[in-house]
């Protein structure tokens, strides 16, 4: 028969997120964690990511990704931390049973009371954005073609173009140039660059890449392997105007076109999912749709740097432990979160009531914009509760606000997140 | 020297190899690409039609019906995936209603079994995704679907395991009557036959005019494709035509046996018998007449398009039987849609074929009929358990999307007729099937094939020859 273990906490994942999320819920006074990552390793995707540019919030200095992930495995082994690598799961019942297999222990159940959803995201591909052209060889993600380079040692081409401006199309423009590979252009479908601005300068610039914004690639040519892309400008509507291709001769394409939260696990528990994030609706307290199951970090909305993944994983560390420890609040009284004009998403979607505690509220914005004000109202009356005023807004950029117990106190319908 | 030499290792190439080989015969098989199934047969609907289509008394008709009825036990022996959830071809207006009616009338005459019009509630009750604007459909309980490369490739490795030879990256280049035979060129190596079956696909034209006079020319069509992410797959529940017109079978919306969905394809003339190449108008088409069908599928859920190639030809009917002068030639060309599904009922009536024409050949004593292939994700709980402590390799989940262990991988590159290519274990395992194509995965997969097949990490290619995945190692160098 299956062996069933028992723990009080299962955390799914092993990555920034997951071991945050662990750890927190230790030192919150949880004994039996159980960590499943599928690699062979502690770390997710940051084993990957050999740049610098990680720990600058949260321990206010400059890190690789490896670094930033040691950090956290180092502090496993002085607890009682189980972390089962080289893991997989298959599947999770709404009672928290998760089904998992190694080659080690075979195929197993996990009776967990709580658990952490921490499966990080995964790349937008080729076919999703639906790019015509032949089939050749040599078209990667850009995720992908990171892992070959840094983690097998392998450089992918020598001629590459990389269409979308995302922080790892970016990072791979700069890390292909240092090996020595021509990037011979960044191609962008929007009018500005989904990447944090200091990648752009560094990675581009630094490189003397071009970044042709407002245009996309139209067509894949080369059998075997990639011969040449073609990009054309798009209209205000993005698609292609005739009469602007430009072809490159290259033997690589790299895409950077999107991250998509990974919740084929979340499915299989019940748990329900935001459209908008592609990732589980959460309370304040990270808690999923289904009681006892908490989310944090790209599973549950893509984030711009780590150190918010970090923060926002000890949140969900500390409310896992406190619903371990039967001080959880009722799921029934609750506030929506809405996202109004210019914002794609809120995170958290439901406050609990009543509100114990202050509630950071993250977001994207719709585009780039100068100026403006966040603003909160009440939902139904339209009341304006609070507004905070930004200088520059980026969808490049994660936004947050904090909103405190006082304000959250009347209003019955809930609150709605806008940019005026 | 062989009794017969097979030129394709497509579809039909290999049927024809599986059944010839329960036979007392010395054959081959002949395929330019590094693999099976490269051609038509790895990029089409993957639909085993029912039969009600062709016109009665053709060659399409007679294959068709046959195939359909061939096609559950096979797929059952051979462990290939095939699902038998029925088709229905819709109408939109009463002069499409009276199309229903003529190809009901057709399929009765082709002898297809359990036939029914039905009326627009009856279908929607069915299929309640469906437009609105619908006004009958005929309903085939036998239309089904099937996984055309596994039925391809397990047909091979049969044909294989019961003493054919197969010589991958061999193009045939020449074709030679000698005494009592023909002489064939290709891949630098000559082969001597009794009898050459010209299973070519959309090169049969080619193949047929090395040695013999010019009968007919392949003209290449091409039909485009989406494959949705398995999300999609609830919007239709049986395979959804529309009705057919001179250029194919129209657009369809099916779901898939590897749990996605299926759009497509449109039909254009091409002047390559390789233009695997889809285009943004292409798509478009698709999409547009598949939204006639039903408007409940995401395109955003879209996880891959494709094309594909299908071998046309200026006859109205396929092309099979000796060719007139060249006693043990023989043509299996033109095999358009119902192709697929005709493929095993050409490759049955082959050995029938040939005794007619003076070639006969006794039954073997014994012959492997099935084939056994573990597929993690479809056992339950207490075989996946019993698995794993058989061979812990089925306890390492590799390709996450589709749940398929590298003990999968690892049987099919110890299997009969093993692949080397990433792409090559995609179609035989469905790692990289998936949402994520593979960024996952292929790494991993790429490490495992060299580690089995004892050749470099960088030799391994993603799918035709020369397909390389990685040019060169960083300045520190790959891993050893």
């Amino acid at each position: 028969m299956e062996l069933t273990q028992i723990c009080d906490l299962a955390v799914i994942g092993g990555g920034p997120a997951g071991m945050a999320a662990a750890l927190e819920a230790y030192q919150s006074g949880v004994e039996k964690i159980v960590i499943i990552e599928r690699d062979k390793e502690l770390g997710g995707i940051l084993n990957q990511c050999i740049h610098n540019g990680f720990g600058l919030h949260y321990f206010k200095e400059e890190l690789t990704g490896p670094e930033y992930a040691q950090r956290f495995s180092d502090q496993i082994p002085g607890t009682t931390i189980q972390a089962m690598t080289d893991t997989m799961v298959l599947d999770i019942s709404p009672d928290k049973t998760i089904h998992l297999v190694n080659t080690k222990n075979g195929y197993q159940q996990l009776k967990a009371k709580a658990i952490v959803l921490a499966m990080g995201c995964r790349e937008r591909t080729r076919g999703a954005i639906g790019i015509p052209g032949e089939r050749p060889s040599g078209v990667f993600t850009a995720g992908t073609a990171q892992r070959y380079l840094n983690m097998e040692g392998y450089l992918v081409g020598k001629r590459a173009v990389i269409l979308g401006s995302g922080d790892i199309g970016l990072i791979m423009a700069r890390r292909l140039s240092l090996e020595g590979a021509k990037v011979l252009a960044c191609v962008e479908l929007m009018p500005y660059s989904n990447g944090l601005n200091r990648n752009v300068v560094q990675c581009l610039n630094d490189f003397e890449i071009p970044l042709y914004l407002s245009h996309t690639i139209t067509r894949i040519t080369g059998t075997p392997r990639v011969e040449s892309v073609t990009i054309s400008k798009v209209d205000e509507k993005r698609n292609p105007i005739p009469g602007t291709e430009i072809t490159f001769q290259c033997d690589t394409v790299l895409l950077s076109v999107g991250l998509i939260p990974e919740n084929e696990l979340s499915k299989t528990a019940g748990i329900a999912l935001d459209p908008r994030t592609r990732g589980p609706v959460v309370f304040e307290n990270m808690e999923t749709s289904v009681e006892g199951i908490f989310a944090c970090g790209n599973t549950v909305h893509v984030h711009d740097l780590v150190d918010f993944v970090t923060a926002e994983s000890q949140r969900a560390g500390r409310y896992t432990a406190a619903y371990i420890q039967g001080q959880s609040p009722s799921p029934n009284a609750f506030l929506p979160v809405t996202a109004g004009s210019m914002v794609n998403y809120t995170v958290p979607q439901k406050i609990h009531l009543p509100a114990s505690a202050p509630v950071e509220i993250f977001f994207r914005v719709a585009m780039p914009m100068k100026d403006k004000k966040i603003v909160v109202t009440a939902s139904g009356t339209g009341e304006k509760l609070m507004e905070f005023k930004r200088l520059h807004l980026a969808p490049g950029e994660m936004e947050h606000i904090t909103i405190p117990t006082s304000a959250l106190e009347k209003v019955p319908d809930g609150i709605e997140i806008a940019i005026v | 020297m062989y009794d017969a030499i097979i030129i394709g290792a497509g579809v039909v190439g290999c049927s024809v190899a599986a059944y010839l080989s329960r036979y007392e015969m010395n054959l081959a098989v002949l395929e330019r690409e590094n693999d099976v199934a490269m051609g038509s047969t790895r990029a089409n609907s993957a639909i085993v039609h029912a039969g009600y289509d062709p016109l009665p008394g053709t060659l399409m008709a007679k294959y068709n019906v046959r195939g359909s009825m061939l096609y559950p036990q096979l797929c059952k022996k051979l462990s290939v995936p095939y699902q038998q959830i029925g088709s229905l071809v819709l109408a939109f207006s009463p002069q499409e209603d009276q199309v229903v009616r003529d190809l009901y009338d057709r399929g009765v005459k082709n002898g297809v079994p359990g036939l029914q019009i039905l009326t627009k509630e009856q279908a929607l009750a069915k299929e309640p995704n469906l437009s609105e604007q619908i006004t009958s459909a005929l309903y085939a309980p036998t239309g089904a679907i099937v996984s055309p490369w596994e039925f391809a490739i397990a047909m091979a490795e049969n044909a294989n395991q019961n003493g054919t030879a197969f010589f991958f990256d061999h193009p045939v280049t020449g074709i030679e009557k000698i005494e009592g035979g023909y002489r064939i060129t290709a891949g630098g190596d000559t082969f001597e036959s009794r009898i050459v079956i010209n299973a070519a696909g959309t090169h049969a034209d080619q193949v047929n005019d090395m040695v013999a006079p010019h009968t007919f020319s392949i003209l290449p069509n091409k039909g485009q494709y989406y494959v949705l992410d398995k999300n999609q797959s609830d919007v239709v529940h049986s395979v959804i035509f529309q009705c057919p017109s001179k250029v194919g079978k129209g657009v369809l919306v099916s779901p898939t046996v590897h749990g996605n969905l299926i759009v497509g394809p449109d039909a254009v003339d091409v002047a390559s018998p390789d233009d695997c190449s889809t285009d943004r108008e292409g798509l478009q088409f698709v999409v547009n007449q598949a939204m006639r069908s039903t408007s409940k599928f995401q395109l955003r859920e879209a996880i891959r398009n494709f094309a594909g190639v299908r071998a046309h030809s200026d006859q109205d009917d396929f092309i099979i039987g000796p060719v007139e002068g060249f006693p043990g030639f023989f043509n299996l060309a033109g095999i358009k849609s119902p192709g697929l599904t005709s493929a095993p009922a050409i490759g049955e009536d082959m050995i029938r074929i040939l005794k007619e024409n003076g070639f006969s050949f006794s039954p073997k004593d014994q012959v492997v009929e099935t084939r056994d292939v573990v597929v993690f994700h479809n056992l339950d709980h207490q075989q996946r358990a019993e698995m794993v402590k058989k061979n812990p390799l089925y306890g390492r989940v590799i390709c996450r999307c589709e749940t398929i262990t590298e003990g999968e991988i690892v049987d099919a590159l110890h299997r009969p007729l093993p692949p080397h290519t990433i792409d090559g274990i995609k179609r035989r395992c469905g790692c990289g099937l998936g949402r994520c194509q593979g960024g996952f995965c292929g790494p991993r997969v790429q490490e495992i094939i060299a580690r089995e097949l004892g050749i470099p990490y960088m030799a391994v290619e993603k799918d035709k020859t020369g397909s390389y995945i990685i040019l060169a190692e960083t300045k520190q160098g790959g891993v050893k």
